[in-house]
Order: C-alpha cells, then structure tokens, then sequence
C-alpha cells in the first residue's frame, strides 16, 4: 500500500465498507443471490464484483461510497476540503461558502440586474440577456482573505486554509455591459450590491471592471451553484473573494468609494503604526502542501509531496520545498497547466529516511513575490497586524511514527 | 480615450431617452463587434429608486427623516439587545460599542468605523438580522444616533438627519490607509 491510502481515516473506510456491504446486499437481493450469512449482517465480507450485476445508468452521476470528501461548516463559513483533492478543480459542491445573511433562493426568471449612476443609459439585464452576450470561460480561484487557522497541531489544511476553491467560471466580461450601458469616463468606482438577507455591498474600482471583471452565471460547465451565488455572481480574479460579490442585482457607477460596511468595519486590517489598511483587493501568493499533512499517517521511503500554489497577481512562477525546517530548498515540479491568478498543483518526490523533520512550501510568483514567513508578516505588518491576507509559509512536523501534524507558530 | 463620432450617432439612435451626452465608451470598441447588442432594457427612474438604496460618505443617497439617541435606545433594547446585549459593547457576535479598554483590534463602531453614513446603511440594509429591511429610515436615524452616543461619538439630545450624519468625524478615520502592496520582491 502506498502512503496515499493512508490518508483516509480508519473509520471512513469501516463506514464505507458498511455502506458498500448494505449495496451490494440490495443488489444481492435484487438478483435473488443473497444467502442468509450476509443477511443477518453479521458476514460483512467484501463481495467480489465480477459476480454481481452493478448499478444501472442514473440520472446524476455519484461519488463512490468509499470516498467522502466533506465541506467543514462553521455558522458563517465551509471550508474546501483540501487535502481529499487530486487537482486544481474544486468539484462545485466542495466549493468553500462564505456569506453574511445565509445563501438565498433566487428564481432565475426573477432574477435583474441594474447598472445605473454615471452611466449613458441605466438599463435592466434579465439572466436571459446576460446569456445573450458574448460570453468567456476562465479558470481561476476565489480566496477570501480572512483564510488562515491555527493554533493546535491537529490542523488539517482544510481547517488551516479551506477557504479558497478554484473553478472554471463561465459568464459575460463586466467591460461587455459598461459598453452597453456606456460607463461615463470620470466613473472611478462601482459599487456591487448582492441580493442576500445582508444585501452585501463593495465597491470596487472601475479600471477593474475594464480589466478581467466577470458577470458569471457558469461554475464548472453547469450553471453557478447557489452557495456560489446563483443564478450570477461578480467574478474578480485575484481580488479578495468578498468582493466577488455574489446574486448580484445591482451595479452602480459612482466617483467614489461607498465606504460600506464590509470594506471599513470587515476587511480591512491593522497594519503598523496604528493604522488600518483599506481596499486591500489582490490575493498575495501562497502555497500549502496537502499532501502529507494532518491527518494522514506516511512510512519510511519514498513520498510524492503535493499540494498547491497560487497568487492573485499572475501565475506561479515556482514553488520551494524544504524537507529540512527550510534549511535547503529545492524547486517542485509544477503540474500544468500553469495559469494566471490559479491554483497550481506542485509535486516534489522525496525520500524520507524516517528521522522526524519538518516540510515546508514556499510559493513565488511571477512579480518576484516570495511567500513570507509568519515572522516576516510580522515584522512587515507590526504586532497588533489583523486577520485579513494573512499567507505565511505552512509547516508540517512529521514525527517518527509517521504522524503528520501542523506546525502551528505563536501569532497573538 | 476617444470615440468615433459615427458610434455616437449610432448610441444615440439607439438610445430610447437621448437625454444624457453622448460620452460613450472610455475603451476602444471591441473589433467585429456591434456598437451595442441591444439586449436589456433601459432601466426607469422608478425601477432604479425602488432598488437603489446606496449612501455615499458624503451623504448622497441619505432619505429625509431624523432621529436621536433617546428614541434609539428604546428601539434597540427592544429589537437589537436580543442579540447584541444590553450595552452593545458585549462580545458577541459583533461588538458595536466602544469601552475604555477596548484598542483598535476590537474593531468597534467607536474606535475602528470610518464613516458614520456607514453605520446608517449598514443597519438599514442588514439589520436586525433576523428581520433585515424590516426598520424605517426614522427608526435607522435614531439607532445610528444612539450607536454614536453609546460610543461617546455625538451628544444625546443631537437630532440626526441626511445633513448632519455626513458631518460626523469619526476618531478612525485618521488610521485608514490605502493598500499598498504591488508584489514584488517586498513584503507589506
Ligand atoms: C438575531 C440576532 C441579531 C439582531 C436581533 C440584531 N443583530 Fe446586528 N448583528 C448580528 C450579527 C450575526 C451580525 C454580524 C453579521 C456579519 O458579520 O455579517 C451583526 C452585526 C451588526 C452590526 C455590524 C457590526 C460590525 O462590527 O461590523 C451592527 C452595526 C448591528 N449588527 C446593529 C444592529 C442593530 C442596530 C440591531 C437592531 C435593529 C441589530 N443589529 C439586531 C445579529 C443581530
């Protein structure tokens, strides 16, 4: 058994084995092939699956009972589960959730949006004209910025960072709607107002909407999940996910800021000198091997780490790991593709002689951008710095037992 | 950036309230592409004040109505402590009342807000959270009015409107700065 296996905790696999069982004993009923052994339940044997019919093609596709992966929920937030992940894609129901008022039932065909303020003709796009537009697809992820845990070992990195996720995000460029709607030349600002219970509101600059902004009613080919924001969100790539504003109804051009709520009160974080950083939009780059991490158990020998790196500025450029509490480093291989503003995958093969170390990654991207430290962060932004694009190099302490467990370094 | 005069005559047929200058685009048209598509429809007056309930800091968008810090803490002990406490300087869930002991990491109305139209459109928007859109703008006034006394930042007999709110300076506003990271090889 490779290391990989381990990573699913022992009483997943007992529940799944469990569930497996109960199917094939359906299926073994159903086939008039059950024997009295596996129906009293007692014989929980595996059975072989050559030997029984399988399940018929269905209407929705489903995830093999041996595989749970889970979003962590708390009363405002779920996170990614990070480490169950293979690749770049998040699968839209792990998609990580963050929302001020809970997630809202839109009717698509009730569904408007606005834009009006310094514009040449206010006017009201149903989802059916947004569609109608020229459209574009794009991968990248969404992180919001309030996206580092810690303080215990038995972190996992979805606990850790579990709040970004990453998409192919399908819709019509925000610069397509500002040409019809005819954005005046001294507009600098929109605002962004969603149709939650928070009717949740940023303002956002409007080189930004020019620039890559997004109307975005596809996630991964099928239409924007309602956690994500359906039936259409604001897409910003690289920008702090709470600006991507989600069921967004309204647009408003503006010469100013707004100043709301969630870019004054939320969003904005103590930084040296008493002060307090506004407006802070790009995702600075990161990385977090999940690969192997809390909870997962690795033996002596060879050990694909894995994991991945992204920045809100550009692409990747590398990837560092040490296996050595980051005495040395050496450059991962990246996965392509290798796109801007996404999550990358990286891959590092490493013989593990057993001896308790620390593995670490470091993400630079191509602005030349090096993924601090928790101490540099510190340094940078002063004792008192604030929760907010926090992205500090993550260890994990791998113990001689094999256990993995987080490294979790004094903050507050 | 410039426009062709030929796009604007097209806008401008186009335009169903010719009404507004023809200042149209500020980027280039996109090549191969129609001026406008012509999908949507041109929002009414209406239409835009029944959804438009933005406040800038300045005080643009603020409605008419007053209140003061006395009605507002008869509303608030009946419709917000439930959740915030009696005082609202209790913890949870956000703290909207300044004390003594609090520094800047406590991020209340008093020592972390900016602006005062901020705590206006927040309340009207969100507020209470189990009924949000359910106060009038003169229940919004007065509570506002009463978050600012509470957090030492106006007087309790000051009546508050669309005028005076905008004019309130509010002891943060002094640390807000903008972000300045550009990446690079520079940590902030
Ligand atoms: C049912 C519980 C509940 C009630 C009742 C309630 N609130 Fe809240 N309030 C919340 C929650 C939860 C939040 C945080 C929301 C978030 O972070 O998105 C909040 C946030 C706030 C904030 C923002 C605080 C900050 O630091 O950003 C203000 C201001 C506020 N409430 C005022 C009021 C007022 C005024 C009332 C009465 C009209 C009220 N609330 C009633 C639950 C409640």
């Amino acid at each position: 058994m490779s290391g990989e296996d381990k990573k699913i905790p022992r009483r997943t696999i007992l529940r799944a084995v469990a569930v497996s069982a109960a199917a094939a004993l359906m299926g073994a009923s159903r086939v008039q092939r059950g024997t009295d052994t596996t129906a009293t339940g007692k014989d929980t044997t595996y059975i072989d699956p050559t030997k029984i019919t399988g399940t018929l093609p269905g209407k929705l596709g489903t995830r093999s009972p041996f595989e749970q992966p889970v979003k962590k929920p708390s009363d405002i937030s779920s996170r990614t589960p990070l480490q169950d992940l293979y690749g770049i894609i998040t699968p839209s129901d792990l998609h990580f959730e963050r929302s001020h008022a809970g997630v809202p039932l839109i009717h698509p065909d009730k569904y408007e949006l606005l834009i009006h303020g310094m514009v040449d003709r206010p006017m009201i796009f149903t989802l059916r004209d947004l569609k109608r537009f020229p459209a574009a697809s794009r991968i990248a992820f969404i992180e919001c910025s309030g996206n580092f845990r810690s303080g215990k070992e038995t972190m996992t990195p979805q606990e850790i960072c579990g709040l970004t996720s990453q998409s192919e995000w399908t819709g019509v460029m925000l610069s397509t709607l500002f040409r019809e709607v005819g954005v005046h030349p001294k507009a600098t600002w929109f605002l962004a107002e969603g149709s939650d219970a928070a009717v949740m509101t940023r303002s956002i600059p409007v080189e930004k909407g020019w620039k890559d902004a997004m109307i975005a009613y596809g996630q991964n080919g099928e239409a924007i999940r309602p956690e994500q924001g359906y039936p259409a969100r604001l897409f910003l790539p690289g920008w702090e996910g709470n600006t991507n504003v989600k069921w967004i109804r309204r647009i408003e051009l503006s010469d100013q800021p707004f100043m709301t709520r969630e870019e004054t009160s939320k969003y904005t974080e103590t930084i040296r000198d008493h002060k307090i950083r506004q407006f802070s939009f790009d995702m600075d780059a990161r990385s977090i091997i999940t690969y192997p991490s809390f909870p997962q158990q690795v033996e002596k020998g060879w050990i694909e780490i894995r994991g991945i790196a992204w920045s809100g500025r550009g692409k990747i450029d590398s990837v560092e790991i040490s296996t050595d509490a980051g005495k040395h480093w050496t450059k991962a291989v990246l996965q392509e593709p290798v796109m801007d503003k996404a999550h990358t995958y990286f891959r590092h093969l490493w013989y593990w002689d057993g001896q308790p170390t620390e593995i670490m990654s470091l993400a630079v991207d191509d602005t030349g951008y090096r993924q601090p430290t928790l101490k540099q962060l510190i340094q940078a932004r002063g004792t008192d710095m604030g929760g907010y694009h926090v992205n500090p190099v993550t260890a994990w302490v791998l113990k001689r037992d094999g256990t993995v467990l987080f490294k979790p370094e004094k903050w507050k | 950036m410039f426009i062709k005069r030929t796009n604007c005559y097209r806008a401008a047929v186009v335009m169903v309230l010719g009404m507004l200058a023809c200042h149209t685009n500020t980027r280039p048209p996109v090549p191969g592409w129609p001026e406008h598509f012509g999908f949507g429809k041109t929002a009414t007056r209406r239409q835009i004040d029944s959804l438009n309930i933005s406040i800038a800091p300045d005080g643009k968008g603020l409605p008419a109505g007053s209140g003061n810090a006395a009605a507002g803490r008869v509303i608030y002990l009946a419709k917000c402590a439930s959740c915030h406490g009696e005082t609202g300087a209790e913890p949870t869930p956000n703290r909207l009342v300044a004390t003594l002991s609090d520094t800047v990491r406590t991020k209340t109305i008093g020592n972390y807000w900016p602006y005062a139209t901020t705590v206006f459109d927040y309340i009207r928007r969100a507020m209470p959270f189990n009924a949000p859109g359910s106060l009038t703008n003169e229940e919004v006034y007065s509570l506002t009015a009463f978050l600012l006394y509470r957090n030492n930042i106006i007087d309790s007999t000051l009546q508050l409107d669309a005028v005076k709110l905008p004019n309130i300076v509010m002891p943060a506003k002094k640390y807000y700065v903008n972000d300045d990271r550009r990446g690079g090889n520079e940590i902030k």
